[in-house]
């Protein structure tokens, strides 16, 4: 079992098979009124993949 | 919570339920985990409760559902728990035999919302998997994963380890290649109940453990993350104890058959405990308050050489089962531990599995079990 942290959680909770990468740092950039989230969100997806916890999807 | 958990951590609440539904089982594995005697068990909790306890469980914040027994596809009404497992919102996992699941099983479990199967294989020959079983399941096995994955779902194989298989891990590593498993448990055997009443047949040397660990890392290190190869801890051979399902009473709620609320699902044969049932108490009665989830929680309860150990944070002391069952202390070190006075118990067993044995292996069968339940009572010595 894993737990994630917030941040993890936050992200892990929009990767729904529809939305892009670029949407989802968009969402949280505007959910938490900051920028320069691209870089963490796609090290942390990365990561959630190599785990097997997601997957890419090409639409 | 109690003062004494106080100064370790607090108590939050179970993540994990793992719902033995019933003891019934067409495989008579001699490492099983359930009781030696669960044949005196047939008071099965019904639906309602099932659901209520579901309910409870998620009320507190559990997320993550195991169907387990004995097989939970002998109970018909696995398909109406799964529905409403999903419905709360669990993340459901059916740890099975295979034995039962069919096409029309699978669709509507699918249907219920079933999010993943774990499939267990005794051995990657079907010799050694019927030998052990003491059924002839290993095609069929193939046949179910085939289903399984032909429905999409996500599927861990587990294969239970010891003397007479470990050799074979390679094999098993390709079995579960071959079906399309994303995960392979290579789970060491833990010795309670069958597994340790079969210790000196299926402890293996640690020879044989040391190459199978070599073979684990090379096809690790080859396969990347086609396949992710869990090697539960063989403990005997560690040093040190296994931090034993993360704390007593920290993570995981078992729930047994006849409704009787467990940390794990060896621990109903420690004594004085009084374990409490889901027919007469409330999941949140169980976990925050009955004397017997307490017991173990926080470091109070420590002896030396845990207690001044600066590793009681890493391994909470081990496994009380273990502990009782091999010092007949329940509130000792866990003997796995190189620094308990009692770790000569382990090492005396690793020594003895390298030895003739003298009698057969005992199927884990009604029959035996009550056998045992006759010859000796409530427990089975096994010095």
């Amino acid at each position: 079992m894993v737990k994630l942290n917030a941040s993890a959680g936050q992200i892990l909770l929009r990767c729904d098979g529809m939305r892009s990468m670029a949407q989802i740092v968009a969402e949280l950039e505007n959910a938490y009124a900051t920028t320069g989230l691209a870089a963490d969100v796609e090290a942390f997806l990365k990561f959630a993949n190599d785990k097997g916890w997601v997957e890419r999807v090409d639409r | 919570m109690s003062a004494k958990a106080a100064a370790f951590a607090p108590v939050t609440p179970p993540l994990w339920l793992v719902a033995e539904l019933t003891y019934t089982c067409p495989l008579h594995c001699p490492f099983c985990s359930n009781p030696l005697d669960f044949a005196a068990q047939n008071n099965e909790l019904s639906t309602a409760d099932w659901i209520r306890v579901l309910k409870e469980a998620r009320g507190l914040g559990a997320v993550q559902l195991g169907f387990s027994g004995g097989e939970p596809l002998t109970r018909n009404d696995l398909e109406e728990l799964v529905a409403e497992a999903h419905a709360l919102g669990y993340y459901t996992n059916l740890i099975t035999s295979g034995a039962g699941l069919n096409e029309a099983r699978i669709r509507n479990l699918q249907e219920a919302g079933l999010d993943h199967i774990q499939l267990s294989f005794q051995d990657s020959t079907r010799e050694v998997n019927d030998f052990l079983s003491s059924t002839r399941t290993f095609d069929l096995k193939r046949r179910v994963a085939q289903l399984i994955k032909g429905h999409g779902f996500p599927m861990v194989m587990n294969c239970v380890i010891h003397r007479l298989n470990i050799d074979h891990v390679e094999r098993i590593i390709d079995l579960a290649l071959d079906i399309g498993a994303e995960y392979l448990e290579l789970a060491n055997a833990q010795y309670y109940g069958w597994a340790l009443l079969n210790r000196d047949h299926l402890l293996p040397s640690r020879t044989q453990l040391e190459r199978a660990e070599a073979v684990v890392a090379a096809r690790r290190a080859d396969l990347g993350n086609r396949l992710r190869i869990l090697f539960v801890v063989p403990d005997y051979f560690e040093g040190r104890p296994k931090r034993c399902m993360n704390g007593w009473a920290t993570t995981i709620l078992c729930v047994s058959p006849d409704g009787t609320a467990l940390p794990c699902q060896a621990a109903r044969m420690l004594p004085n405990l009084a374990f409490p049932s889901v027919r007469t108490s409330s999941v949140r009665e169980i976990w925050f308050e009955s004397p017997a989830f307490n017991r173990f929680r926080g470091e109070a309860w420590m002896p030396e050489p845990c207690r001044s150990c600066p590793e009681r944070i890493v391994d909470y002391g081990g496994c009380r089962c273990q502990a009782y069952l091999l010092t007949g202390d329940i509130g000792a070190t866990d003997p796995a531990c190189d620094k308990s006075p009692h770790h000569g118990i382990v090492l005396a067993a690793i020594a003895k599995s390298e030895q003739i044995r003298e009698h057969p292996l005992r199927f884990r069968s009604p029959d035996n079990s009550r056998r045992i339940m006759e010859a000796s009572g409530s427990r089975t010595d096994f010095e």
